[in-house]
């Protein structure tokens, strides 16, 4: 990866295409971006960016963090995230990185947390069929079985049961930048992107476009 | 303004003529086959019109060689060249499906004299 950013989703809505074919688009505001601190080998064993996102009250903020913002002459951030990335020598500390670094027609893959559903049984959390729900039926949505007896005399490891589910990190590939608004430093992808609205989203170039 | 309402109001066409279910219209098509654009007209009664803003959309049915055809276009979508309003119907319905099961004479519908808005 030698490119990325910070964003927070706003929400969805479609846009034409000039065929006038619908594209139903995710819009990301993504950056400003400030490098913070630049992660080296030598130093740190990988390399990573480290950029601040959204503005914050410094009040509000801990000196140590202050300070550190200080040194590479922004304000403080509300969000801090390290971008791995295989060469950062593009990039210096107090550099500002915009949506401008991605343009239509590139291929991201976007990180976000999965909005949460809390304790779902097994049709909803792993796709089980579930029973008939009427004729005399008296299997609905249960798991059924959930292994042998004597042998094993015991249930096997990652077995699909009920539990939480949705609230955790999630990385979608492959979605293609529709559109570039450098000016408001939105970013139109298309398809879905992970999390609710006004949610933190990561975006990274493709791991597995070919360039 | 929200800023996803701006990218929404920046495609929406702002020149559509006021038509209502009941209306009968003709929709100017762009048809692109192969590097050639055409416009084709589809003609027939409005039967509804669905959602709102950008995502709003029309259906429009007509009798084509005694074969009932309807059609949906998004109202916002560039390939809806022009609408023309032919005649403007009286009808007592939002949504005008009863007209799938009626033929002939029975699936006429009365003109509007008085239009909204004149």
């Amino acid at each position: 990866m030698n490119k990325g950013l910070i964003g927070k989703k706003l929400g969805m809505t479609q846009i034409f295409a000039e065929d006038g074919r619908r594209i139903p688009v995710t819009v990301v505001e993504a950056g400003p971006c400030v490098v913070l601190q630049k992660k080296s080998v030598e130093k740190d064993g990988y390399t990573a960016l480290q950029v601040g996102f959204g503005p914050k009250d410094a009040a509000k903020t801990t000196s140590a963090l202050v300070g550190h913002c200080k040194a590479a002459g922004a304000g403080v951030f509300t969000f801090y995230r390290e971008l791995r990335m295989e060469n950062t020598d593009a990039y210096n500390v107090g550099d500002v990185i915009e949506a401008s670094v991605f343009e239509a027609g590139d291929v991201v893959d976007v990180t976000g947390t999965s909005i949460g559903k809390g304790f779902q049984g097994v049709v909803k959390r792993w796709g089980f069929k579930g029973g008939r729900a009427s004729h005399g039926s008296r299997f609905h949505r249960a798991p059924g079985s959930i292994g042998c007896s004597a042998t094993p005399s015991r249930v096997f490891k990652n077995k699909k049961m009920p539990g939480h589910l949705g609230n955790e990190k999630v990385t979608v590939q492959g979605l293609k930048v529709v559109r570039v608004d450098a000016a408001d430093n939105l970013i139109l992808l298309g398809g879905a992107v992970p999390g609710s609205a006004n949610g933190l989203v990561l975006l990274k170039d493709s791991v597995k476009s070919k360039k | 303004m929200n800023k996803i309402d701006a990218i929404e109001m920046e495609q929406m066409k702002k020149n559509i003529p006021a038509f209502i279910p009941g209306d009968t219209i003709k929709v100017q098509v762009k048809i692109v086959e192969g590097d050639k654009m055409r416009i084709q007209a589809f003609q027939g009664v409005c039967l509804g019109r669905q959602g709102g803003g950008i995502r709003e959309s029309f259906t429009v049915r007509k009798i084509s060689n005694g074969v009932g055809v309807e059609r949906v276009f998004p109202l916002h979508s560039p390939s809806v060249e022009a609408i023309e309003v032919v005649t403007r119907g009286q009808v007592r319905r939002a949504k005008l499906y009863y007209l799938r099961k009626l033929r002939g004479k029975a699936s006429r519908i009365k003109e509007r004299k008085y239009v909204a808005g004149q």
